[in-house]
């Protein structure tokens, strides 16, 4: 017997038909749809908003940032230009992003009753969340839903009667700035997920999820799924061969000219500097991540996938240095400046969430470390970091991180009624470092 | 090896032991939550981890008693064998004794109770004597037992592993182990499940790792031996030649923690002040190599560590002259008193 | 660990003494703390031992349960307890002062200023360590569902009157501990740790003796050695310096209190089976004397800890305030009026565990009062603020020059542009908004470019007042030495969220109508 062979466009429009079919006609007030990295999600978002507008039925959207609602109005912009959208923003200065001024379906108010009768009203949790209603919206979107908190959640979810509910649970969660453990364990902790408080309330609410990553190329898949998501896994829109990425100009026999070749064959490359406790600013990994992407522009790369048949040039906004914290993309950034990269995207995990290049250059969390704590061992900081690329990817780390991981066996406290977060980072890290071992190249610097 | 005595020996005598009212109270609830062939334990198995299966109305509880830790081994084995070979019936394994192979030498394990479910799965069960105060108790307390359930879950799939024969496969170790506490503030007993995959894992890899290095004994010199009864100096040279990393985390797990934190204090490193203050440091490890690069008196300049450093101490110096005087030249200079 | 915290404590181990943390005192002493020493049963769960209590640092209240597991001996304890806390309690709860509350008006929904009181002063629990805080909220919870024989005639073990109101107490004090800056319950080791770095480990910290010995080691010997006899000298087998508590020293318990305990329930047996009024008084001699010894030893385990946190604040208040203490003080006021309220008004203790949306009401409110305290920390203290100019998130420099500008549009406001001179490297984004404090109140400004190394050029956005020309003094000056934060001086109000009856869906639904907490169960026995 042979399995059938796996046809991704067929399982996501399967996925998808199945999930506008509930959100439309299903009986539930809640949907969930989880969906990795590069998956269609804000597709899925746009296209069920579309269907409920076009349905008649009156539609809020949430979303958790103000790009992200900015983006969301471009897209539906994008695909009905016709339809009209109320932009909810704050009252503080610059409150959206001046493209939409140019659309003049879009109306944009500080005040709810402004946009009164529009179709779709769309805008951030905390703004929605001093909004209120005699009649509640018939239907709401939240998007990123695992990135909200159950708090947010309860500020708003009296403004709809039922809703889509759509995020990635494999990226960063939410967090509180102060203690919140003598609430771990209640269904309702309100500094857990609203996804985490929905279903522990809702256990029946039908939850999908989006089988294939249309961003992330057959050699990425199958290690992101495994590492992140080993209960849900998923695989690649598309297959080896069809993504390639090749440099006119051809190695010139250094660690970052080979790291590049590995990643360009392989998908994955690790850069590994000798082992050394740096301070978080290490400059010479600061450097080697510099000189990477100078190769990359360098080297005249092309990328061909089933967007472009073409090789398409691989410009520097197609690549994107990711970094844990704060002070090492500024590193970064003056290193590529020196270097004249200063158009190359650098930024941290937190946001680059929802982005997508060609090839991202990684610092990797751990590298130089001399300790591991919760903050680098997050699952979610890594998987962002490793799930942004079309192409490849290419860690830059000192050695002995494995060493490292070891000393520091997770040995968290444990609070007795809550939901154990699997896989932990402890092990998402293992097993990533276990394959980027495959590709490493050393660098003497 | 009895570190409390080494570290007697060693003249950094620890502060371990514990109080007998302590040790009372949790032999008295241990033996409440087992009475009557372990009904209430039965029970709080059922009704949290197995509400499906029949409710045990009468258990097997077998006779574990034997001299010697190989043969209670063995005999507990036996038990679980015929446990697992009667379906439908429940079974209660009051202190069993595992075997586990740590480093290629085995490890004598005695969990609390191991509980055999009608469907042929077990289930580890821990007994503490913390309270579960409305349904939640000491997150480090939970954390140390889900670690040591965890263990005991690696013991017990080594033995179902060995039960596999032709026609059974390997019984089902269960994931979710029974913590059993006092509930409130009575000795009623009251239980949660925990779920320990996670500890497991990282167990699991531990011993791995353990075995892979054939065990930190392998790594000593010929001829160490932690005898409490050697001269000190001896003595000293043979705990110093096991790398140590000593960290203020160990004071709270072990018996040596000050003697290695003597040892730490006194090559100056950093880590005596916990283990993040080295996070922003680099490569600097000591004291003295940290403040004489404050101080402009060493270290290079383009070292972000050294550079971090230099600012930080002119920022904290320009703060102090700002708040016009010495803080420090307000305390009494006299002493508190000393404990009298 | 800011670099800033690492460097005063590497200083602290090479000089031997604790280092300044900070150069005001950040959190509220009042003038008369009560000091709360408890001391635990190891291995039961909310069992007292003993305690020392009071206002008075000469003449501290000893509290002592000579058998802990006895329920009649542990009420007694807690009645007497009650006595100690609840009249101290009582004496900030008369004195009032009249002040202004926003609340919604039921009938309109609209928001209106009301009359309320609010308590002159609060009333402050200081005990020796975190794992007191912990203890204080162990207390409280063991006591507040109790029932007394005027709540219910049926109750199995009632509790003496005023118990369960102590647990109410308690209860508050211990919930209000967990907002940030707050200062009704107090930790000596934490607030100690706040304003010195020693040459030790922060869990090393949390040892009440070893921390004072870094701070103010006796003459003649260094902090290191101080700090180290504190922690594990021992004279005939104890512990010269006892733990803070509330937990006691195993070699406590086995060798001393143990045999105490034990006679003692001998003496108890014996005189219970006297059979002659003879008798019945030597054995009552035997049973006191028994119970003294135990007094005796509680006492040689409390007095140092209660010497100690009464030196700890000696040592803070010589740290003189700093300057928005005293608005913190105050919310701990409305705090403690708050609960008088609800006291008065006959409200239910405070349940087993928050609904839906008081969780998320106190969260909201916790993390607001840590940015808030933040803000604060950094605008009153230099040692704090250049710990947040290390960081990129603020910088202070010299204003090297002041171009008038305007506003575009129909009425132009006043825009001036101003360059800073500093050596600090802020993390300033395109238009990132900055903040000085001018008169005590935030005045904005929005980063406008670099004008070379070390040059930031700012443009002042508000406090210039209505007209076109800029109020006197509400513009910098060429030659001010200024301090601006990219943080914000003030915090926001949050969302408001749904009221509990109106719990969405989502989380559950409204919890319906509150049913009164049962009381706990309890052990039958009488000794545990």
């Amino acid at each position: 017997m042979t399995a059938p062979a796996f046809d991704p466009g067929t399982a996501a429009t399967r996925a998808t038909d199945a999930i506008l079919h509930d959100t439309l006609y299903g009986t539930h007030r809640g949907v969930v749809v989880d969906s990795p990295p590069g998956a269609g999600k804000s597709t899925l978002v746009v296209r069920a908003a579309l269907e409920l507008a076009d349905a008649g039925r009156p539609l809020m959207v949430v979303a958790q940032t103000n790009a992200q609602v900015d983006d969301l109005v471009l897209r539906l912009a994008e695909k009905n230009p016709e339809l009209p959208v109320g932009r909810l923003h704050s009252s503080d200065a610059d409150p959206y992003d001046t493209a939409l001024d140019d659309l003049p379906q879009v109306r944009k108010s500080a005040k709810a009753a402004d946009l009164t009768g529009l179709p779709v009203v769309i805008s951030t949790a905390a703004k929605w969340a001093h909004v209120t209603v005699d009649e509640p919206w018939r239907h709401a979107i939240v998007d990123e839903a695992y990135q909200m908190r159950s708090d947010s959640l309860l500020a708003v979810a009296g403004l709809f009667e039922r809703a889509l509910f759509v995020g990635d649970p494999g990226q960063l969660d939410p967090f509180a700035i102060v203690g919140s453990e003598q609430w771990a364990g209640l269904s309702y902790d309100p500094s857990a997920s609203a996804v985490t408080t929905l279903l522990a309330h809702n256990p029946d609410l039908p939850q999908h999820r989006l089988p294939v990553s249309w961003r992330l190329p057959a050699s990425a898949a199958p290690l992101v799924s495994d590492a992140f998501y080993p209960y849900t896994p998923f695989r690649s829109g598309t297959d080896h061969g069809d993504r390639r990425l090749t440099f006119a100009v051809p190695s010139d026999g250094s660690g970052p000219d080979r790291v590049i070749d590995e990643a360009a064959s392989s998908g994955w490359g690790l850069l590994e500097l000798p082992a050394r406790h740096t301070p978080r600013t290490d400059p010479e990994a600061v450097r080697a991540v510099a000189t990477v992407v100078r190769r990359l522009l360098d080297r005249g790369g092309a990328a061909v996938s089933e967007r472009s048949p073409d090789p398409a040039p691989l410009t520097a906004d197609r690549i994107a240095v990711g970094t844990a914290h704060r002070d090492q993309a500024a590193a970064v950034r003056s290193a590529l400046a020196e270097l004249g990269a200063a158009d190359v995207t650098v930024d941290t995990a937190n946001r680059l969430q929802g982005r997508e290049y060609d090839v991202t250059v990684v610092l990797h969390p751990l590298s130089g470390r001399p300790d591991a704590t919760a903050f680098h061992l997050e699952t979610g900081r890594l998987c962002v970091l490793a799930s942004r690329h079309r192409q490849a990817c290419i860690m830059i780390c000192r050695a002995g991180v494995t060493d490292l991981l070891d000393d520091y066996p997770s040995t968290e406290p444990v609070q007795l009624g809550t939901v154990v977060k699997f896989p932990d980072g402890w092990e998402a890290n293992h097993t990533v470092l276990a394959h980027l071992a495959e590709h490493r190249v050393s660098l003497r610097p | 090896m009895d570190k409390a005595a080494l570290a007697g020996a060693l003249g950094s005598p620890s502060a371990f032991g514990q109080s007998q009212f302590a040790l009372t109270r949790g032999n008295a609830f241990e033996a409440k939550v087992k009475a009557d062939g372990g009904a209430e334990l039965l029970r709080l198995v059922h009704a949290r981890l197995d509400p499906a299966a029949e409710p045990p109305h009468e258990a097997a509880v077998p006779d574990l008693s034997a001299t010697g830790p190989e043969v209670r081994t063995a005999r507990t084995a036996l038990a679980l064998r015929e446990a697992t070979g009667a379906p439908g019936t429940w079974t209660l394994l009051d202190h069993p004794m595992l075997a586990l192979d740590v480093a290629g030498s085995p490890a004598f394990l005695e969990p609390d109770a191991v509980v055999v479910h009608p469907d042929g799965s077990w289930t580890v069960v821990e007994i503490k004597s913390f309270p579960m105060l409305d349904g939640s108790a000491d997150p480090a307390k939970v954390g140390a037992a889900a670690r040591q359930a965890a263990v005991y879950v690696l013991a017990l799939e080594e033995v179902a592993a060995r039960l596999v024969d032709e026609e059974t496969p390997a019984p089902r170790v269960r994931h979710r182990v029974l913590l059993v506490c006092p509930k409130d503030f009575s000795n009623l007993p009251t239980a949660s499940a925990v779920d320990i995959r996670k500890q497991r894992a990282v167990t699991a890899r531990q011993l791995a790792r353990l075995t892979r290095v054939q065990d930190i004994a392998d790594s000593l010199p010929e001829g160490v031996c932690f005898a409490p009864d050697l001269p000190p100096a001896e003595l000293t040279a043979a705990v110093e030649s096991v790398q140590a990393a000593y960290a203020p985390e160990c004071l709270a797990a072990c018996e040596l923690a000050f003697h290695c934190r003597d040892r730490s204090r006194a090559a100056g490193a950093v880590t005596a002040l916990g283990r993040p203050v080295r996070a922003e440091l680099g490569g600097l490890t000591t004291v003295d190599d940290v403040l004489s690069a404050a101080r402009g008196e060493s270290g290079d300049p383009d070292d972000p560590a050294v550079a971090a450093l230099r600012r930080a101490a002119a920022l904290r110096a320009e703060a102090l002259a700002a708040a016009g005087r010495d803080i420090t030249l307000a305390t009494t200079g006299v002493g508190v008193a000393p404990c009298r | 660990m800011s670099l800033i915290a690492t460097l005063a404590r590497l200083e602290a181990v090479s000089t031997g003494r604790a280092r300044p943390a900070a150069t005001v005192r950040h959190r509220r002493l009042s003038d008369r703390p009560l000091v709360f020493v408890p001391l635990t049963t190891a291995g039961e769960a909310g069992a007292p031992l003993g305690a020392l209590a009071g206002t008075d640092r000469d003449a501290p209240r000893l509290l002592v349960v000579p058998q802990p597991r006895d329920r009649d001996l542990r009420f007694a304890f807690l009645a007497e307890l009650s006595d100690v806390v609840l009249p101290y309690v009582d004496s900030y709860a008369e004195s009032v002062e009249a002040a202004e509350r926003t609340e919604t008006d039921p009938e309109t929904g609209k928001r209106v200023k009301v009359e309320v009181e609010l308590c002159a002063d609060a009333p402050q629990l200081i005990v020796p360590s975190h794992a007191g805080v912990e203890f204080v909220r162990l207390l409280g919870r063991s006591m507040r569902f109790r029932r007394t024989v005027e709540q219910d005639p049926e109750a199995p073990y009632p509790a003496p009157p005023r118990v369960p109101l102590l647990g109410r107490w308690l209860t508050h004090f211990g919930e209000r501990a967990r907002v940030p800056g707050s200062s009704l319950l107090l930790a000596m080791t934490e607030l100690l740790a706040r304003h010195w770095a020693t040459g030790q480990s922060g869990l090393e910290d949390q040892h009440l003796g070893a921390l004072l010995a870094w701070i103010d080691p006796p003459a003649g010997e260094t902090g290191a050695e101080a700090a180290l006899r504190a922690e594990l000298a021992r004279e005939e087998g104890q512990l010269v310096c006892p733990p803070a508590g509330p937990a006691t020293d195993p070699a406590f318990d086995n060798k001393l209190l143990a045999p105490a305990i034990e006679r003692y329930d001998r003496a108890r047996t014996a005189l219970a089976a006297a059979e002659d009024g003879l008798q019945a008084d030597d054995r009552l001699g035997e049973l006191t004397a028994a119970e003294r010894q135990i007094h005796d030893l509680v006492l040689s385990r409390t007095l140092p800890t209660w010497e100690k946190v009464w030196a700890g604040i000696d040592l803070l208040r010589a740290l003189p305030e700093g300057a928005h203490v005293e608005e913190r003080w105050t919310r701990d006021r409305w705090s403690f009026t708050g609960h008088r309220d609800r006291v008065l008004a006959g409200e239910p203790p405070q349940p087993r565990r928050d609904d839906a949306v008081t969780a998320a009401n106190k969260l909201a409110t916790r993390e607001r009062e840590q940015a808030r305290l933040e803000a604060q920390e950094a605008l009153d203290d230099p040692l704090v603020m250049a710990g947040r100019r290390l960081a990129g998130e603020a910088f202070a420099g010299e204003v090297v020059d002041v171009v008038m500008a305007y506003s575009e549009g129909k009425r132009p406001s006043p825009r001036p542009l101003v360059t800073v001179r500093t050596d600090d490297r802020p993390h300033l984004g395109e238009r990132a908004k900055v903040y000085r404090s001018l008169g005590g109140k935030p005045q904005s400004a929005e980063f406008a470019g670099y004008e070379g190394e070390g040059l930031v050029v700012l443009r002042i956005l508000d406090k210039m007042g209505r007209g076109k020309e800029p109020e006197a003094g509400s513009v910098p000056e060429t030659g001010d030495r200024l301090c601006f934060t990219l943080f914000e001086h003030e915090q926001r109000g949050g969302a408001k969220l749904p009221d509990p009856e109106e719990t969405p869906w989502t989380h559950g639904g409204p919890p319906g109508e509150a049913a009164p907490e049962t009381p706990d169960t309890v052990t039958e026995e009488d000794v545990l």
